[in-house]
């Protein structure tokens, strides 16, 4: 019956017009103007730094490994720390294919090479000389910030505090591929 | 069911008050009234249909005027208790401890400070009942409008020229009364109407004259603009479009800008310039004496790089894009962003120059100059004299765990560990060098001793990017021209048709302004012979109490 078409047609358009106002309402109250801040799950950034050779080193040269990204500074107390741990370990997890990048932000070539020296570090530094790496694509607030990111790419974990020598084996075993 | 059938043959839907057609009273209380209700032409909203579903329900609730209205008054209240006290960005507290901000309210404004935190008023246009409180408002302002502008339309072209008696009678304007020759009369009325600009239909012996029908959309046309307005401010949230962003950068730094991926910026030089006594006029010479340095300038010279195309963040693969002064009110501007000067710091450390001095015979041996943000390793002052750095600490903090260190990377209190070396001691002398402190393991022959130190500012820089400026605007002015078409022209209809025998009848209705439309009936009564007309309300003073629809 046309009187039945007419009343199905205005049910549709009314109920079509009120959906669109409320995603409408729900886009206002999430959609944040705040700078994005990367979450577990989330596709780590990719980018490209030089290392103390001036060797460029990008995230995307160890697809398909797991990798450990350290973001640290030379003043900062627990980087001191827990830098030790992640040397001794890493050379056993680089052959089990995780990696480690540690970028350190914005300080000078000199204290970076001296740091280096004092705690004889063998896995690659970067420094992120414009901070564009650690503000604007990671958002790195405090100091040391570990990205924990699968083979696939995926940030596993975020880890914003000094790290144990005994969290540091296992969170490098946990973005281990198999 | 849900149709009324009209003695004219006419189905109108459920809810009318006048048949669409004749406009004959469907309702009993219409049918009883001395003078019908015209707004919405008395047609059905189409809120007011038969059988209820739930969607229907929610229509009828942003449907109602009452609703809307409701929600004005929340949302004026709410954003008049935003301004009491400042809001949660105009608070001075730094980082985003809670706590703080509760101490903040409490310290300043007492114990309402406090109710005022706790309520969530600190943050109020940002927190999410005030969202919902104004897509609520936009909600009811696009339903309310369809619920009504559409049977409106409807009923507006679809009004007979020819109406019921009853309908007529019912007019606030109406008259009538035998004359000599009704013909006669209508032709004269005709011609008169169509002198005074009224678009005129004729049909078997009636007329209908119309004029400004175009008024009565004002306030569609009105919500419309706010709509636009409100979707303007929603547009904001999607990522580009809108970008609102601090900066501080160094003399002599280069960053990425927030808010503008893929662009750098490197602050060249930074600089204050004051009025000077003598180039300043009497006037402003006088002003100076009283005050001291006024600033004539701030600015801040920039080079702007952009990444090259498809490069990732931290490379080094960059563009120069140019270079400009950056001055109050004359922002750097690129690719849709402004970038302002906001705020500026002096004073930071840059350099330090110091002189190696042979401490027996005060005599010094060579300068060298520590850049602190990017030292050098050793510094060659000739003749087998040569100064290694050791370590720096940019900002020292005394013995940590049996070392010196650092607690910020920031130049604020340096101190170095130098190691002289010199043709008496080609292994070198080692010296702890901090600011008004110098630590030697063993005495020394020589000694690093501080000359002076260059500084450098901090430009604090504001970038802006705002796509939604002009839907804004747009929003703007459709809402103008909404208030201006309703407000200026008014509606105005007159009805003249022959009654039985040789009776006339006349009616006139208009949604504001009555006045001029009497005076128009009395232009045409001059040249026509038409019956005398009352006016229901008969007081000039009581003009637009019946209208709601135009607020």
């Amino acid at each position: 019956m046309a009187k039945m078409d007419k009343k199905k047609k205005r049910l549709f358009i009314r109920g079509a017009i009120l959906l669109v106002l409320a995603a409408a309402i729900v886009f206002a109250l999430t959609s944040k103007k705040e700078t994005k801040v990367l979450a577990v799950g989330d596709k780590a950034p990719n980018f490209e730094l030089q290392d103390m050779n001036g060797k460029k080193v990008k995230l995307s040269d160890y697809e398909g490994q797991g990798v450990f990204l350290n973001f640290w500074g030379t003043w900062c107390p627990p980087c001191k720390k827990e830098m030790p741990y992640i040397e001794k370990h890493f050379k056993e997890f680089t052959n089990k294919g995780v990696q480690v990048l540690s970028v350190n932000i914005a300080e000078s070539e000199f204290k970076v090479n001296t740091f280096i020296d004092q705690y004889g570090l063998t896995f690659p530094v970067l420094i992120d000389k414009n901070k564009s790496v650690s503000r604007n694509s990671y958002n790195v607030v405090p100091l040391p910030t570990t990205m924990l990111i699968d083979k696939n790419g995926v940030i596993k974990q975020i880890v914003t505090r000094e790290m144990s020598e005994a969290e540091i084996v296992s969170l490098m075993e946990s973005i281990q591929p198999e | 069911m849900s149709k009324i059938k009209c003695q004219c043959g006419h189905e109108n839907p459920f809810g009318t008050v006048l048949c669409e057609k004749c406009g004959r009273p469907l309702t009993d209380e219409a049918k009883k009234s001395e003078m019908v209700d015209m707004r919405y032409e008395g047609s059905a909203r189409r809120s007011q249909t038969y059988k209820k579903s739930v969607i229907d329900k929610i229509w009828n609730f942003f449907s109602s005027v009452k609703i809307g209205v409701s929600i004005i008054i929340a949302v004026l209240t709410t954003s008049a208790i935003g301004t009491i006290f400042p809001q949660k960005f105009y608070v001075p507290v730094s980082g985003n401890d809670p706590s703080e901000y509760l101490e903040y309210y409490e310290r300043l404004y007492g114990t309402v400070g406090k109710l005022y935190y706790q309520l969530g008023f600190y943050d109020m246009y940002n927190s999410w009942w005030f969202k919902i409180l104004i897509g609520m408002l936009g909600t009811s302002i696009i339903i309310a409008s369809l619920d009504r502008v559409i049977p409106l339309y409807k009923s507006l072209t679809k009004q007979r020229t020819k109406r019921h008696p009853s309908f007529m009678k019912r007019q606030r304007i109406y008259g009538e009364s035998d004359v000599s020759d009704s013909d006669e009369s209508l032709k004269n009325a005709e011609k008169a109407l169509k002198d005074l600009h009224y678009k005129v239909k004729v049909e078997d012996g009636a007329i209908l004259a119309e004029k400004n029908r175009f008024g009565r959309w004002g306030p569609y046309v009105n919500h419309t603009g706010l709509i636009i307005f409100l979707l303007g401010v929603l547009m904001r949230g999607i990522p580009g479009f809108y970008v609102d962003e601090t900066m501080w950068i160094r003399e002599g730094e280069t960053r990425e800008i927030p808010g503008a991926p893929g662009y750098l910026l490197e602050n060249v030089d930074f600089s204050v310039e004051t009025y000077s006594q003598g180039e300043a006029d009497e006037v402003f010479g006088e002003a100076l004496e009283k005050n001291g340095a006024i600033v004539s300038e701030f600015k801040s010279d920039v080079k702007l790089y952009k990444e090259k195309e498809g490069s990732l963040p931290g490379s080094s693969d960059v563009e120069f894009m140019k270079e400009y002064p950056i001055i109050v009110n004359k922002p750097l501007k690129f690719d849709g962003y402004s970038i302002f000067q906001m705020d500026y710091k002096t004073g930071e450390l840059k350099t330090m120059t110091f002189s190696l001095m042979n401490k027996k015979t005060e005599q010094s041996v060579g300068e060298f100059t520590v850049d602190l943000n990017e030292p050098a390793k050793e510094y060659d002052l000739g003749n087998g004299t040569s100064i290694e750095l050791m370590e720096y600490f940019a900002d020292y903090d005394g013995i940590v765990d049996g070392q010196p260190s650092s607690k910020s990377p920031i130049p604020n209190n340096p101190a170095f560990i130098f190691n002289m070396k010199t043709p008496e001691h080609p292994d070198g002398e080692k010296s702890f060098v901090a600011i008004r402190q110098t630590l030697e393991v063993e005495p020394n022959d020589y000694e690093a001793k501080f000359l002076s130190a260059e500084t450098r500012d901090a430009s604090g820089l504001t970038i802006r990017k705002d796509k939604t400026l002009y839907i804004l605007l747009l929003g703007g002015i459709v809402f103008m021209i909404g208030v201006i078409q309703g407000s200026y022209w008014q509606h105005r209809r007159i009805w003249i048709q022959k009654g039985s025998g040789s009776e006339m009848i006349i009616a006139g209705h208009t949604n504001k302004n009555w006045y001029t439309l009497k005076k128009d009936l009395d232009k045409v009564k001059e040249v026509a012979t038409l019956p005398a007309y009352t006016d229901k309300q008969d007081k000039e003073a009581v003009i637009d109490t019946t209208e709601g629809e135009t607020k």
